[in-house]
């Protein structure tokens, strides 16, 4: 696996924890903060840095600097520790706390070198990059905010996946995983795929094809779900982003 | 990490979001309407190889007495044999605790749907006498709907009107079952004892009765249906859900007899509505065939005019017989 994707380490790219990492925020407590901390960048750094592109019209050297110096800045200034959920979602308080830092360091005619600084985080620019050109042409379609929101919904269920794939494996399930992988995120005509060939495939009956699926969505759905648990402040919160993002109504 | 696509993205939320049919005998095929109640999905019966309509409940959470007690009266709701009805076929719970009831996918256009491309007050009103004659069958088996409004009814491919979503009526008298005033059907709100607990709000606000928006569940009986009857008898008459306005002030087209049904159903007193589905359905019947109906006392002009009204052709071959003679006379005498 690329090193570059780490963020804190493989052991905590995904924290443990589903508590909110945004009341976590303003805890007392160092490593507590730290480790909300992690878990808000690994939820928004993508998206960001897709977002400074597009809106910022900032070439990708800028770019990455931006979004390196919105999230040390956020983090030595314990910023997000001063979002009230009664005012707006964490998203959008997010996103208009970075839209006043770029436009600041815009303003000042600054450019960020954060190369030896001590938080200096371990990004995947590359991939964030790649992404942004196999999408050069939808991009234009949407407002800003809208591509942010759509990011940071591509982004969850990316990581959402990813943690689905370690969990299966981890307990023994690889079927499970490849039967998900081949036909919920089969990038062919989904009518090509049958749970009937999928069956024939796997060797299985199609009734094992069928209870298998649900269950490996039934895991995806309580990683999605666990996901934003973590990264909304209050139950009221929480549930709003749930039916926002899965249409879903949860307890 | 593998780069989702936009399709890919939105397969997952559906996926996600989409119910998980996993240990029953239904397949998910997409979903159909959303409400304050649940979600009503088609899904594929693959025993009987056929569509079915599968309502998901927000019920949270489960008990087992309160699941078998639900089968029991889903058994009930599903006996009431009437071409009216839509029964539950199916009752069961999916791996995630949520409650599901499976009915007869019907293929037709919903009243309001209807009523949108149907100018005619004669066949609104038409479709509404059979909505009655069903919800009279119903009451007459002891059980009341909760939720009557222009979304569960609908008017299938030969134009027959049936009554959907039996998933949150109540049944007042066990006539199948040993056990009287026992719930039925449950939704959100619902006690871990199986009863809808007293407060709970069941139903759709503007169709439903006084008494029904303040969570009396247990003053709900027939009357209750009967004030949703004439919410829809409200919509059909001036297109609109009912509000504070009166039915002829938002549509002057609409008779003083036909407005008096209307409000008589939707009295606040319960003891001022119709007894019955079936007293309501007599009185549309009599407006249709321009009779005194029982909600409106006519003064003596509006009997004369609605005689005249009903008697037309008769009124005419008199006129035209008095105004030949008449004719004849004077002739005669120049």
């Amino acid at each position: 696996m690329d090193p570059d994707t780490d963020i804190g380490g493989a052991q905590q790219r995904f924290p443990v924890t589903n508590q909110s990492a945004i009341a976590a925020a303003r805890s007392d407590d160092h490593v507590v903060r730290q480790r909300a901390f992690d878990t808000i960048l690994t939820s928004y750094w993508k998206p960001a840095y897709k977002y400074i592109r597009l809106k910022w019209q900032a070439n990708n050297e800028d770019a990455k600097d931006l979004t390196q110096g919105f999230f040390a800045n956020a983090f030595e200034k314990n910023h997000f520790a001063n979002y009230d959920a009664r005012k707006a979602r964490f998203q959008t308080f997010l996103r208009t706390c970075l839209d006043g830092f770029v436009a600041n360091e815009r303003k000042a005619g600054k450019r960020l070198k954060r190369g030896g600084d001590a938080n200096h985080f371990q990004l995947d620019f590359l991939s964030a990059e790649d992404e942004l050109a196999m999408q050069a042409t939808q991009a234009n379609d949407l407002n800003p905010e809208d591509y942010f929101h759509r990011e940071w919904v591509r982004w969850m269920f990316t990581m959402s996946v990813e943690m689905l794939r370690e969990r299966c494996q981890s307990s023994g399930r690889n079927v499970h995983f490849q039967l998900f992988e081949a036909y919920d995120l089969n990038d062919d005509d989904a009518t090509t795929v049958s749970y009937a060939s999928l069956a024939k495939t796997f060797n299985l009956d199609a009734t094992t094809v069928n209870n298998y699926l649900a269950a490996t969505r039934r895991d995806f759905r309580r990683i999605v779900l666990d996901k934003l648990r973590e990264i909304t402040a209050t139950d009221e919160e929480f549930r709003t982003e749930a039916r926002s993002l899965l249409g879903v109504d949860v307890k | 990490m593998k780069w989702l696509s936009d399709s890919k993205v939105s397969h997952l939320r559906a996926v996600v979001g989409n119910p998980d049919f996993s240990g029953t005998k239904y397949t998910f095929v997409k979903e159909l309407a959303r409400g304050g109640m649940g979600t009503v999905y088609l899904a594929e019966d693959t025993e009987l190889n056929r569509q079915v309509a599968i309502k998901v409940l927000s019920t949270p959470e489960i008990t087992e007495d309160l699941r078998r007690r639900m089968i029991r009266e889903a058994q009930i709701i599903a006996r009431l044999e009437h071409p009216g009805l839509v029964p539950v076929h199916d009752v069961g719970v999916l791996p995630d605790g949520r409650v599901f009831y499976a009915m007869k996918f019907v293929r037709g256009v919903r009243l309001d749907e209807y009523a949108a491309n149907t100018t005619s007050t004669r066949e609104r009103l038409r479709k509404f006498q059979a909505v009655c004659d069903a919800v009279a069958f119903a009451h007459a088996h002891g059980v009341i709907h909760r939720d009557l409004k222009p979304q569960n009814i609908m008017i299938g491919s030969f134009g027959e009107v049936l009554v959907l979503d039996w998933g949150v009526a109540k049944i007042l008298r066990a006539e199948v079952s040993s056990e009287a005033d026992t719930l039925m059907l449950p939704a959100a709100g619902t006690n871990k004892a199986g009863d809808t607990a007293h407060g709970t709000v069941i139903g759709t606000r503007q169709y439903m009765s006084p008494e029904q928006a303040r969570g009396e569940i247990d003053q709900l009986d027939e009357r209750s249906d009967i004030y949703s009857l004439g919410a829809v008898f409200y919509f059909l008459l001036t297109d609109q859900a009912p509000n504070d306005e009166r039915p002829r002030t938002l549509n002057p087209k609409v008779s003083k007899p036909a407005e008096a049904i209307c409000l008589k159903a939707m009295a606040r007193d319960r003891a001022s509505r119709y007894a019955g589905a079936g007293e309501m359905s007599a009185d549309v019947s009599r407006l249709l065939d321009a009779e005194p109906v029982s909600a409106y006392r006519e003064n003596a002009y509006e009997k004369v005019s609605r005689w005249v009204g009903k008697n037309r052709f008769l009124v005419l071959l008199v006129l035209a017989y008095l105004l030949m003679r008449i004719f004849f006379i004077f002739t005669s005498r120049s």
